[in-house]
């Protein structure tokens, strides 16, 4: 049987709360994801290991890692396709930490929750539907597949620099319904990231776009943000 | 203690929302969540929503009492019709409210919410962003409910529900696990949103938080399960990961092919093809499977997408397409994608009413844990998104209104407090021990036998050994240990301590299984072959013995809309 040797971040507040690193051995048959790894090592090396989980179909964002030097899901990571060995797993660097492979995303979500991620609407809906073209609804593909796994922020160095900072994710969330043909916050979204903790931040260093494990341009729709702010200030335009 | 007039356990769709609907009524409501609401099982849906709204062509005249129709006649006559109807009308404001909400659902040319057919209905009524609906819908109740200032306890893990001395519920107990420790919240009622179980079997296209333990809890609190051996396989799940091809994949016309390369379905279903309902399709491949035409001879047959072309493939199912590309090495644009029934829903539930309410005062339920019953023996594609969200709102709106008429507040902190200290005691005892039974090893025996003792087909004596391992097993469970004692996001405890429920939930399927003599939706007996409507169309409810065993009685299924007939496809 193959094995694979994984080398983890460990880090327990109720101990030392020092940093360390620990290797395990993990045997498999055919194909082992990170994530079974690591459930192999929680039941049968080490009881005391922690990592988020939930759907092992890439689409919860819970177990976004660093594994091997890059940020990917740990669900989505074959042990077959990583060339290094050992296996590197850390949690999102840069983050704080709660216990191993567990960072504290209390900011992250606050963040996220800040800039009104959700469609505000003054005028009376329709019966039914409210129509959206479907080139309009395209415009949204790229943001509402978002699943809030928290590696573009940790990958942002704006953010690290400046705690403040709103991040990609929540920025990107901010454009998803600044773009939306049905959003009418105008001014009431606008205040959130139109300052200083928003878009301006953003120096276009990219880390974001790289770290995504979906593949999603959160630098892009900043520079939208940006280019729509600006065009409001100056000729009272919006989108 | 932590006050909130509402308790809501669940932060998947269910969940979020009844919160709404209870915090716009007026109520101080919290939503306690093992993870983060937008991180839920819900989000994992693929293929779309049913509601009769009548936008594809096809559909021009399609109606709720169609929708109905399709319900029950799929639910193999063991669904409430009364509940059935009031899910299909509710169906069409609860969809155009999620799109005012901002879900963002593919469009047709004319602006119109797209709807794509699925299997077992009569018109295409399924209601579909691209193939990654859940998601959307998910992430916009989790929006909504942080619109409205719905509070989240995010990664609260609960252990208990609590009653009073009237036996009403009156709280919570709860493992905070970023800051470690358990806490007791008080609270005038509780909705339980907790979720399927389908990971009482070891072959689930599940989150693996879908556990069943939250149904386990109020099943503790004294409400029975319902219709438990209900259980639903997917024809489609990856081959190595048990990871969901959706429905849609067919409905957008793929096909399923076996090892002598025919589209077999011909044989079962020579009208709705790849369309028939789950059950029906579920055991045409596993037949396929026992007589030696899987592929190569082996345990699984292809799901063909080829024809439909990269256009198609890349418009309506990307995340197929990934999931298929990073889970099994295939893209479905080149090859055939390998697949295998897999367990998928749990039809049977937490007993409730239309509106949530059990049998204990003040403690509701809704979503794939409860039933209501609008599943009935075998749940239609696109129909359970559609559930939670009308039964949540509903129990939402009731939960709100008991509220209101209670007299009496604020009571059963006494019960609160001493329900947290006997977790501390039960904890103690699981970590004193330090030998015992391995909580994994049981863990593992448990799904196996599930697997294999209570799949697709079921017979007597295979079911009654699997019935005698899972006793076995409820035994065993009380010697299992803890291996790790911090406080701090503790799994081992987690994973040790929901067990014992699982088991329990597991022993409920297993004897409505063995006990239900007649075959019916996805309850499929070599032994009985045919339905039973003279002896058998009923509910059949699980109570909890002080043991974890189940007692089962029956309860009268809400005809009087349509006439039992056989089903044909
Ligand atoms: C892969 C897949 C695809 C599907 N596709 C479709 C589809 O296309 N159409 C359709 O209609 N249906 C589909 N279904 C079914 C449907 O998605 C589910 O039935 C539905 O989403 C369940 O929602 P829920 O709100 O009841 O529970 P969930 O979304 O599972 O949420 C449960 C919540 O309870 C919380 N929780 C659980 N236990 C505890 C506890 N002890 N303490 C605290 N919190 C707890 C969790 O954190 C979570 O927030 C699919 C199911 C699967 C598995």
């Amino acid at each position: 049987m193959p094995e694979a040797t994984f080398r983890i971040h460990r880090y327990d507040p109720e101990r030392d709360g020092d940093r360390r690193w620990q290797e395990f051995t993990v045997p498999y048959e055919n194909s082992l994801t990170v994530l079974e790894g690591l459930f192999y090592i929680q039941e049968n090396l080490d009881g005391s290991i922690s990592f988020r989980y939930c759907c092992r179909a890439a689409v919860c964002g819970s177990c976004a890692m660093y594994i091997n030097g890059r940020y990917r899901l740990a669900c989505q990571t074959n042990v077959k396709n990583l060339e290094d060995a050992p296996i590197t797993v850390e949690p999102l660097p840069r983050m704080p930490l709660v216990k191993d492979l567990v960072c504290d995303m209390t900011d992250f979500f606050a963040k996220y929750e800040y800039i009104k991620p959700y469609i505000m609407h003054e005028s009376q809906y329709p019966e039914k539907e409210t129509l959206q073209s479907p080139e309009d609804r395209h415009k949204l593909d790229n943001p509402v597949d978002c699943i809030l796994c928290g590696s573009c922020y940790s990958s942002c160095p704006s953010v690290w620099g400046e705690d403040n900072y709103l991040g990609p994710a929540a920025l990107l969330w901010a454009y998803r319904f600044e773009a939306d043909t049905r959003d009418e916050a105008r001014k009431a979204r606008l205040s959130s990231f139109d300052n200083e903790r928003g878009v301006y931040r953003c120096h276009t260093i990219t880390n974001c776009v790289e770290a995504c494990p979906k593949e999603l341009n959160p630098t892009e729709a900043i520079q939208w943000l940006k280019g729509a702010a600006v065009r409001r200030r100056i000729f009272g335009r919006w989108k | 203690m932590i006050y909130h007039e509402l308790i809501v356990v669940g932060g998947g769709l269910a969940g979020l929302r009844a919160a709404i609907e209870a915090k716009r009524a007026g109520v101080d409501v919290a939503i306690l969540s093992q993870v983060y609401p937008a991180r839920s099982h819900s989000g994992a849906a693929q293929g779309g929503i049913n509601s009769a709204l009548a936008n594809h062509p096809d559909s021009a005249d399609d109606t709720p009492e169609k929708h109905t129709f399709d319900t029950v006649k799929g639910s193999d006559y063991l669904a409430d019709q009364d509940a059935a109807k009031q899910m299909c009308e509710d169906a069409i404001p609860i969809l155009y409210q999620m799109e005012h909400w901002g879900c963002p659902f593919s469009r047709f040319d004319d602006g119109r919410i797209a709807q794509r057919p699925f299997g077992g209905a009569g018109y295409p009524r399924t209601c579909y962003g691209a193939d990654k609906t859940g998601h959307y819908l998910l992430h916009t109740c989790t929006n909504e409910a942080i619109k409205a200032g719905v509070p989240f306890y995010t990664e609260w893990f609960v252990t208990d529900i609590v009653r009073d001395a009237d036996g009403r519920a009156c709280g919570v107990v709860a493992y905070d696990m970023t800051a470690g420790g358990f806490e007791g919240f008080q609270a005038e009622a509780v909705v339980i949103a907790t979720g399927g179980a389908g990971r009482t079997y070891s072959n689930s296209t599940n989150a693996i938080i879908s556990t069943g333990f939250g149904a386990s809890l109020a099943y503790r609190a004294g409400v029975p399960l319902k219709d438990m051996e209900f259980i639903q396989f997917h024809p489609t799940g990856l081959l190595t990961t048990n990871i969901l091809m959706t429905e849609g994949a067919r409905g957008e016309g793929g096909y399923l092919i076996n090892g002598e390369g025919e589209r077999f379905m011909a044989k079962y279903a020579p009208k709705a093809m790849e369309l028939a309902p789950r059950d029906i399709t579920s055991r045409s491949i596993w037949t396929e499977i026992l007589e030696g035409r899987g592929i190569d001879g082996k345990q699984f047959v292809y799901l063909d997408l080829r024809h439909l072309g990269r256009d198609k493939i890349m418009e309506r199912l990307p995340g197929i397409r990934d999931l298929s590309i990073h889970f099994e090495g295939v893209d479905p644009i080149d090859e055939p994608i390998p697949i295998v029934p897999s367990q998928h829903y749990t039809m049977g539930g937490i007993d409730t009413d239309m509106d949530g309410r059990t049998e204990v005062p003040g403690l509701f339920a809704a979503g794939e844990c409860a039933c209501v019953s609008v599943h009935g023996a075998n749940r239609l594609g696109g129909n359970s998104l559609l559930e939670t969200l009308v039964f949540g709102r509903r129990s939402g709106a009731a939960a709100s209104e008991y509220l209101s008429g209670l007299a009496q507040h604020q009571r059963g902190a006494a019960e609160v407090e001493q329900s947290l200290t006997r977790m501390d005691e039960k904890l103690a005892a699981l970590t004193l021990r330090s030998d015992g039974e391995d909580p994994y090893a049981v863990r593992t025996e448990m799904t196996e036998t599930m697997k294999e003792h209570f799949g697709i087909y079921r017979e007597e004596q295979i079911m009654q050994a699997g019935l005698d391992k899972l006793l076995a097993l409820n035994e065993r469970v009380h010697n299992i240990y803890l291996r790790h004692s911090g406080r701090v996001f503790n799994l081992d405890m987690i994973r040790t301590y929901e067990l014992q429920g699982m088991v329990e939930v597991a022993l409920t399927t297993a004897a409505g299984a063995l006990n239900r003599t007649e075959s019916r939706g996805s309850h499929s007996r070599t032994d009985y072959l045919t339905r039973d409507d003279e002896n058998w169309l009923v509910h059949t409810l699980a109570h909890r013995e002080p043991d974890g065993r189940p007692k089962l009685d029956q309860k009268p299924v809400a005809l009087g809309l349509y006439e039992p007939q056989e089903r044909k496809y």
